[in-house]
Order: C-alpha cells, then structure tokens, then sequence
C-alpha cells in the first residue's frame, strides 16, 4: 500500500478541501446513475417486447400487430380488434396469464431481494427458506377442506397466513447474537420444507380427487389457470407489497452494516424488521396463492442484478421487481411453448434452472467466508 | 421519492466546553442474568478524549456500549445530552453519539464509498444534509482511505477495513464519539494517525472515548483513563496519577514497570518479562 504524503494532520481543521477528487475521477465499479437509468429502461424494453410475444403465441397464433392493435382498441387509443376467437383468446387466456406472470414475478423478485435484505444474507429466498412451501400449506389446505369462506379470497388469505407464520418460524429459529448465518438459514430451511412438505401430505392423504389435481397444481406451480378475477384477487397485495418495499431502500441498506450499526445510525431496528416481515410475507404468499410454488426466481433475479448495478436497495428492490416480472413471463412462454401441446410445470422450469445456480452460489459463498464452521 | 423534513430533536451544533455529553450514575448492567457492570459513576465532557482500559472480560465493551445506550440499565441511570438514553428515539440518538464497533462487516459488496456515506443517514432530510458531501471526503481524508473508494468493502484487509468503518463514524459527525478498540487492527503508523484524529476532535469541541488494549497509546493521547477491573472503576484520572506500577500491577495480575517518555514526558508502561532481562539488568 503507498501511503499519500499527507498525514492526518489539520485535515480535521480543513474539512475536504482538496481531497475529494481522489475518490471520485476514476470510478470502475460504482455504478452511476446513467447505468441504472439504462438497465432500468432495458428492462422495462424488454419485458413489455416479451409480454407481447407472449400474448401473441401459442396453439392459436395471432400476429404481433394484431395484438398491439387489440390492446390500442380497448385503451381507446385507435388499433383495432380481432375476430371473435382471436379476441377471445387474447383477453380471456392469454392476457390475463401474462399479468398474472408480471405480478407473481414481481412479487417474487422483489420478496426475494427484502428478505435478503433483511437476513443480510445473499442466500435467503422465499422458497429456499420455506416460506413458500409454507405459504402453500395454507392454500391446500383450504382446497382440501373445501374451505370458501372469504370467497374468491380464501386461499389467498390462507397463503397469507401460513406464509406469515412461517416467515417468522423461519426468523425466530435461525437467528443467534443478531446475526443469521448461512448454515443455520439454509437448515431451517430444510427443515421447515420438510414439515410443510408433510402437512401437504397429510392434506392430500384427506382430499378426493379432484382436489388433489388442484393440489398438485400448487406444488408444481402453475400459471393455467390464469382469469381476470383470479388478477384481481392477487393485484392489492402484490401492488401494496411491490410499492411499499422501495420506501425501506435506504434503512435496508444500513442493515448491511448489522443491526446495532444500524440503530447507531437511527433505524428503529425491531420496528423496521417487523413490518418488513410483513411485507415479504405478503409478497410471497400472494405470488403463492396464485401460482403455486415457484422457487429460484427471488434468488437468481436480485443476485444478478447486484452484480450488475452494486448493492444499493434503492434500485435493487424495483429492479428486482422489474427482473423477476420478465424472468417469468419468458419462463411461462417456454413453459407453454417447448413441449407443445402439453405444458410444462412453471415451478419445475424455473427450479431447472434455479437449482444449478444456487449450488453455484453455495459454492461460492462458501468460498468467500472460507468454509461454514 | 417523497422527502419528509424531520421533527426530530436535532442538537444544537458545538456542545459548550466541558459540557457532559454522556453520563453514567451508580450504573449497573446485566446481561444473560449475570451482573457485568455495577456502581459506575463516569462522565463524558466535551473536549476530552476519555480511554477505558482493563483486562479481557473487565467490561470495557460493556460500558462503551451501555453509553451508546445498546444496553438498558439495570440500576441508575445513563444520561444522553442531559436525558435519560431510554427517552430518545433511535434518530435522536444518531444526531447525537456515532459508534465504532469491535469488528466492522458488511453484508452485501457495497463499496468503500458507500460505507462511508452510510454514516450521514441520521442527517437525511434535515438542514444539515448539504454538509454530506465534504463530511464524508473528510473522513476518508482523515483515515486514509480515499485512494480505496471504489472498491467493495468485503475485498480489504482487516486494517483496511477498520479505517473504512472509523472514516463512517467520522463522517456521521456527532458531538460525542465511542470507539470500541480502534487501533486493535492497526500498523503503528495508522495507530498513531487513529489516535491523533481523536485528539484533533476533542480539540475541537467533542468528546471522544476510546477503548484501548494498548495502555502506552492510552498514555500517550488520552486526557483521562477510566481503569476497569471486574465490572467496576478501578480508577478514574490522567494516565500520570492512574498509571502507577502498583495499580496496574494490582489490576492485570502482572508486574510492571512505569517509565517516562523522555520525549513526551508521557508515561511508558514495560510489562515485567522474567528471563529476558538484558545487559543492563534493569530487572531485580
């Protein structure tokens, strides 16, 4: 290291009068915001291009402009509508899938870059750690017990509060001295997949047939059975969720330093744990509820992007959002498309995928600190 | 994004000399059931640079962190700026004692600038924020960090690191300043450069307490020792009237020999090393 000539003599009496430039002139690594501003806009580009194909392929195929025009007719906007099936398929399949993969993407993404954020562990994910098997105990179990009492909203709201249970299961138990290690994270999540896995059994060991198709749909993750009122249901938590989360950028950052640093500095920790508890668990489990268990995507998205544009949550935690949203409606496309006329199983895809990359970044984080112990 | 002007207490800037920034009256804490500290008395003034020293388990750490108000009393009371730790918000507090913890980490690859911009979070949204920007080239002037500025903080050594973290709690410029073990990763050059930023800002009008393992640097710099031994003040003076061979001795269980810095006339403590005694038989 070559140490500069000056010595820290009087640099308390002159505050930052020459140094300043040092740091600033070469900057390699420290995205600007020109950089973010591209990434941004390139996401947004590119999911709004692959949201359009989407809806313009699949058994029934109708050409991109014709899709940009049906959508310009009912914005009123001028464009003009299809025929009657073409219509039809568009807006009473195709689209309402398409929204519902934006959504429960977003919202995956972005549960995935709080909770990292706030287990201050790059290994926390949704479904890694449990929270999403947990989230769809709830779910079976309203399907299995016929249950329908808050209508269109019960498995919705079972998801919620199983999700949210096991969010604070997960906490509670992996916690020690104020810290979450990897070790301790990545076993409770095991064991927490574990004992969801058994409540889904035991639900399943009491449900007829066709509530256990409707099951196995959960655990595969699924996004067929996509309607407008089935958006409707899932768009409150997901939007509350999606644009509350930006609003903790700043606190979630200085969470990065541990959690008595972050109280030196004013963050009110416990409360600001608490509430974003609550909100990863909303997340979740209304991605959950709607499409079943799909893992990986909350993991890989906001890895990516810290790579990419630093770690700051400002625009880690929308452009997770943004992320995720396209990482899945391209995951659905292919998931509709590759193996035709049969579908894949959304959440066995993106677990194709997802899995080798964790073991990637396992490695990797194990690497870096040296070994678990 | 929406910003909210604060209706926080912010202090009022330049604490009057000698005021009592932080104060600890019959203080005793207990962690896990166990009594660590008990019956301390110790005030912190503005204009001084207080060291706390002790043997390992003394409660050094303890009662720096008591001071920042990490640990509620469980006797007496602990006055922040002349109120009661427990009655400020986190915020208030931040306006008011910057921490330096033991060992700095960070979780995700921000980098050295980053780090050291985290420490003007508490002024976000009040008057003050305009000063953000020369704060923060100061501190990492002041502990010779700039030329690492953008690299990720993981990516350091051990002393690097803890520059980065003493250039955050420089930049969050707070009337009083605790600084659990600065130096203890440290080359004898940064040592030396750690400890005279303390006394420039003490000279400047702030309180600055130090943990130190080091009793020569505690010697050296400090304006008043606080000697800890088993929970309690073994003695609280200048190092002259503290660093007698007769307590030290008494509170590590170890002899030692107090000489004077011909230089500084600042005291110089030489650990008794039987079978190493040299030519000028010092020794016996």
């Amino acid at each position: 290291m070559t140490a500069p000539t000056a010595t820290g003599r009087g640099t308390a009496a002159a505050p930052g009068a020459g140094e300043p430039a040092a740091g600033r002139e070469r900057a390699p690594r420290a995205p600007g915001p020109g950089r973010i501003a591209l990434l941004t806009s390139g996401l947004v580009a590119a999911l709004v291009a692959v949201a359009l194909v989407s809806a313009a392929t699949g058994a029934y195929a109708i050409p991109l402009g014709d899709v940009v025009g049906s959508v310009l007719h009912r914005a009123h906007l001028g464009g003009e509508p299809l025929d009657r099936v073409g219509e039809s398929v568009l807006w009473d399949a195709r689209l309402p899938r398409v929204v519902l993969a934006v959504l429960v993407g977003a919202a995956l993404g972005c549960a995935g870059a709080l909770m990292q954020g706030v287990f201050g562990n790059p290994l926390a994910e949704p479904g890694v750690i449990g929270i999403s098997s947990g989230a769809a105990v709830g779910a079976v179990a309203a399907i299995a017990f016929g249950l329908d009492f808050l209508g269109n909203w019960t498995i919705t709201v079972f998801a919620f509060v199983a999700g949210l249970g096991t969010v604070m299961l997960v906490y509670v138990l992996s916690r020690s001295d104020g810290r979450t290690e990897v070790v301790t994270l990545i076993l409770t999540g095991i064991a927490v997949n574990a004992f969801a896995g058994a409540l889904i059994g035991l639900c399943v060991f009491f449900a007829d047939n066709a509530q256990i198709s409707g099951i196995t749909f959960w655990q595969l993750g699924s996004l067929a059975q996509a309607t407008w009122p089935k958006v409707l249901a899932v768009l409150p938590c997901a939007g509350i969720g999606l644009l509350v989360a930006p609003w903790f950028a700043r606190r979630l950052d200085l969470l990065a330093l541990g959690e008595r640093p972050a109280r030196h500095l004013g963050v009110d920790v416990e409360r600001l744990r608490v509430v974003l508890i609550l909100v990863t668990a909303l997340l979740t489990a209304s991605a959950v509820a709607m499409a079943g268990i799909i893992t990986f995507v909350g993991l890989l998205v906001p890895h990516l992007l810290r790579m990419v544009a630093g770690p700051g949550h400002r625009f880690l935690l929308p452009g997770s959002a943004l992320g995720g949203a396209l990482v899945l409606v391209s995951a659905d496309l292919v998931a509709r498309t590759a193996a035709q006329p049969a579908e894949l199983p959304l959440g066995v895809l993106t677990a194709l995928i997802g899995s080798p990359f964790f073991f990637w970044l396992l490695r990797r984080t194990r690497r870096r600190q040296g070994g678990w112990a | 994004m929406i910003r909210f002007r604060t209706r926080v207490a912010e202090p009022p800037r330049g604490p009057e000399a000698g005021a009592e920034l932080a104060g600890a009256a019959g203080l005793a804490v207990r962690l896990g059931g166990r009594t660590v500290l008990s019956g301390i008395d110790l005030a912190v003034r503005a204009g001084e640079v207080l060291t706390l020293v002790g043997p390992n388990g003394a409660g050094k750490s303890t009662l720096l962190a008591a001071l920042a108000a990490d640990v509620a009393p469980a006797e007496g009371r602990l006055l922040v700026d002349g109120r009661p730790a427990g009655e400020w918000t986190p915020r208030e507090l931040a306006f008011r004692r910057a921490v330096l913890p033991q060992a700095a980490t960070v979780s995700f690859p921000f980098t050295v600038a980053e780090v050291v911009a985290m420490g003007r979070a508490p002024w976000a949204g009040t008057r003050r924020e305009d000063e953000d920007e020369a704060r923060v080239a100061e501190a990492m002037a002041a502990t010779e960090v700039a030329e690492f500025a953008d690299r990720p903080f993981g990516a350091l050594s051990g002393g690097e690191r803890a520059r980065v973290a003493l250039a955050r709690v420089l930049a969050q410029h707070t009337a009083l300043l605790l600084l659990d073990e600065p130096t203890a990763a440290l080359d004898l050059r940064h040592q030396e450069q750690v400890m005279r930023v303390c006394r420039e800002w003490a000279e400047a009008g702030r309180g600055v307490v130090v943990v130190l393992h080091d009793l020569g640097l505690a010697a050296a710099w400090a304006d008043r020792v606080a000697v800890l031994r088993g929970g309690r003040l073994a003695a609280v003076g200048t190092p002259e009237e503290v660093f007698t061979e007769g307590l030290l001795g008494e509170v590590y269980g170890h002899r030692v020999r107090v000489l004077t810095d011909p230089e500084t006339g600042a005291p110089l403590i030489v650990p008794h090393r039987p079978g190493r005694g040299g030519a000028a038989g010092a020794d016996g």
